[in-house]
């Protein structure tokens, strides 16, 4: 398993920053304006309500959906000007993606979908499923590796799915409500694994959730109200206010 | 939280000294004030004069001599009733959070600033000044709950504290989507 330095510091630079974004589906507004920065080795929250613009935000900076409008800059390449090719490399090597319900491959078994991005990025069938066994291992499911999907319960699927984000050794996994469809020890399990994780490989995390207390396994949250992000820690009492009064 | 009851708990275990129990207690429940040792001492004074603990000897380990304390039938009884006792439910609407948010809207409401500096309170960006305050010490909760060797004391101890933050946190997500409406009704009343 891959590992790098150790976690920088609050104030080492953006790994992706994004500078005003805009999206529409039809006349709907997801995004109107969103800026924001992640860190190398950062875990940030994006907090807000169902509909905010949340998933649609990840969808941008994760380069699978282009903003109408905006910038999204990643390791100093401007995602919008990047060619598709490139873009795809970018997704198999540097970015980890974990959705909600983890959108494993139902055919494959635990440990195929695990060794599936080392296979496409070109490693043996042999070494890959060695590294996957280890992610599984480290995930508590190696017993689940020759079961499939739709035989594992919610948590392990999720562990599963962690692993198969992480194979990889990307800089930054973006995860999409990862608990959103488990109970509260079962998204427990699953936020340990991935923060644990996280923190001793400094892979930045974009952490999206309507979930308080999973927010609180971040360094740091932003939140999302009709497509705007702003952080709470700007807000101290007055400050606004006066603002608008100045 | 009935320090009584707690300790005739501790005493459940078996014969018990002062110091002993300060400790436990402080160990298993670590998100509470630790209890001072005149309070425990008191407290097991008050125990066996309702006969509910008693003196079981003494013993001095190397050291001091001390008391050991063990419960009685009557405490074991007692221990059960306060446990099987459903408590009622707290009347959270007497928070003071709560109470600023409607207090912020009402004197907005007035039109008269208020301040040194004459701004009017805004109720919103003290929601999610709120909100901030609550995220970092939730932060701070799950740290400590999630360290490598935590404890079962500290990890029930920081869920319990999660959970009542948590209940705060939507409530504030909850008003700060009702506040147009809120402001309209405070306005009507």
């Amino acid at each position: 398993m891959s590992t790098r330095e150790p976690r920088p510091s609050p104030e080492s630079s953006a790994l992706i920053s994004a500078h005003g974004l805009r999206k529409s589906y039809g006349r709907t507004e997801a995004l109107r304006g969103a800026s924001l920065e992640l860190r190398e080795g950062e875990i940030l929250a994006v907090a807000g309500a169902s509909g905010s613009g949340k998933s649609t935000l990840l969808h941008c900076l994760s380069g699978i959906v282009r903003p109408d409008e905006g910038v999204v800059t990643y390791g100093g390449e401007q995602l919008g000007l990047l060619p598709e090719g490139r873009l795809g490399e970018l997704r198999r090597s540097d970015f980890g993606v974990v959705f909600q319900f983890g959108q494993l491959i139902p055919e494959l078994t635990a440990l195929d979908n695990v060794a599936m991005p080392l296979l496409l990025a070109g490693m043996r069938r042999g070494p890959a499923q060695q590294q996957a066994g280890e992610w599984l291992e480290r995930f508590g499911v190696r017993g689940q590796a020759e079961l499939r999907p739709g035989e594992m319960g919610g948590g392990q699927s999720q562990r599963v799915a962690l692993g198969r984000a992480l194979v990889t050794g990307p800089r930054v996994v973006f995860a999409d409500e990862p608990t959103g469809a488990l109970d509260t020890l079962a998204g427990e399990q699953v936020m340990t694994a991935l923060v644990h994780t996280a923190r001793e490989s400094a892979t930045a995390v974009l952490l999206i959730t309507h979930d308080a207390q999973v927010a609180a396994y971040a360094d740091r949250e932003v939140v999302m109200s009709d497509g705007v992000l702003r952080s709470g820690s700007d807000d101290v009492v007055g400050q606004e206010a006066a603002r608008r009064e100045g | 939280m009935s320090t009584r009851h707690v300790l005739l708990g501790l005493l459940a275990a078996g014969p018990c000294h002062g110091y002993d129990l300060k400790r436990q207690y402080d160990a298993r429940f670590p998100q509470a004030r630790p209890l001072a040792y005149g309070q425990v001492y008191t407290t097991l004074q008050r125990l066996v004069r309702d006969g509910l603990a008693a003196v079981d000897g003494t013993d001095s380990d190397g050291g001091p001599e001390r008391t050991l304390y063990r419960s009685t039938d009557e405490g074991s009884r007692e221990l059960a009733l306060w446990t099987d006792q459903i408590t009622a439910p707290a009347p959270f609407v007497t928070n003071e959070i709560f109470a600023k948010v409607v207090v912020s809207i009402l004197v907005a409401a007035a039109g008269a600033p208020t301040g040194p500096d004459g701004r009017k309170p805004d109720a919103a960006a003290h929601l999610r000044a709120q909100r901030a305050a609550h995220m970092e010490r939730m932060r701070e909760l799950t740290a400590l709950k999630t360290a490598p060797g935590a404890d079962l004391s500290t990890v029930l101890s920081a869920d319990y504290a999660l959970a009542h933050l948590d209940a705060d946190v939507r409530w504030m997500t909850t008003t700060t989507a009702r506040i147009d409406t809120l402001t309209a009704e405070v306005n009507a009343a």
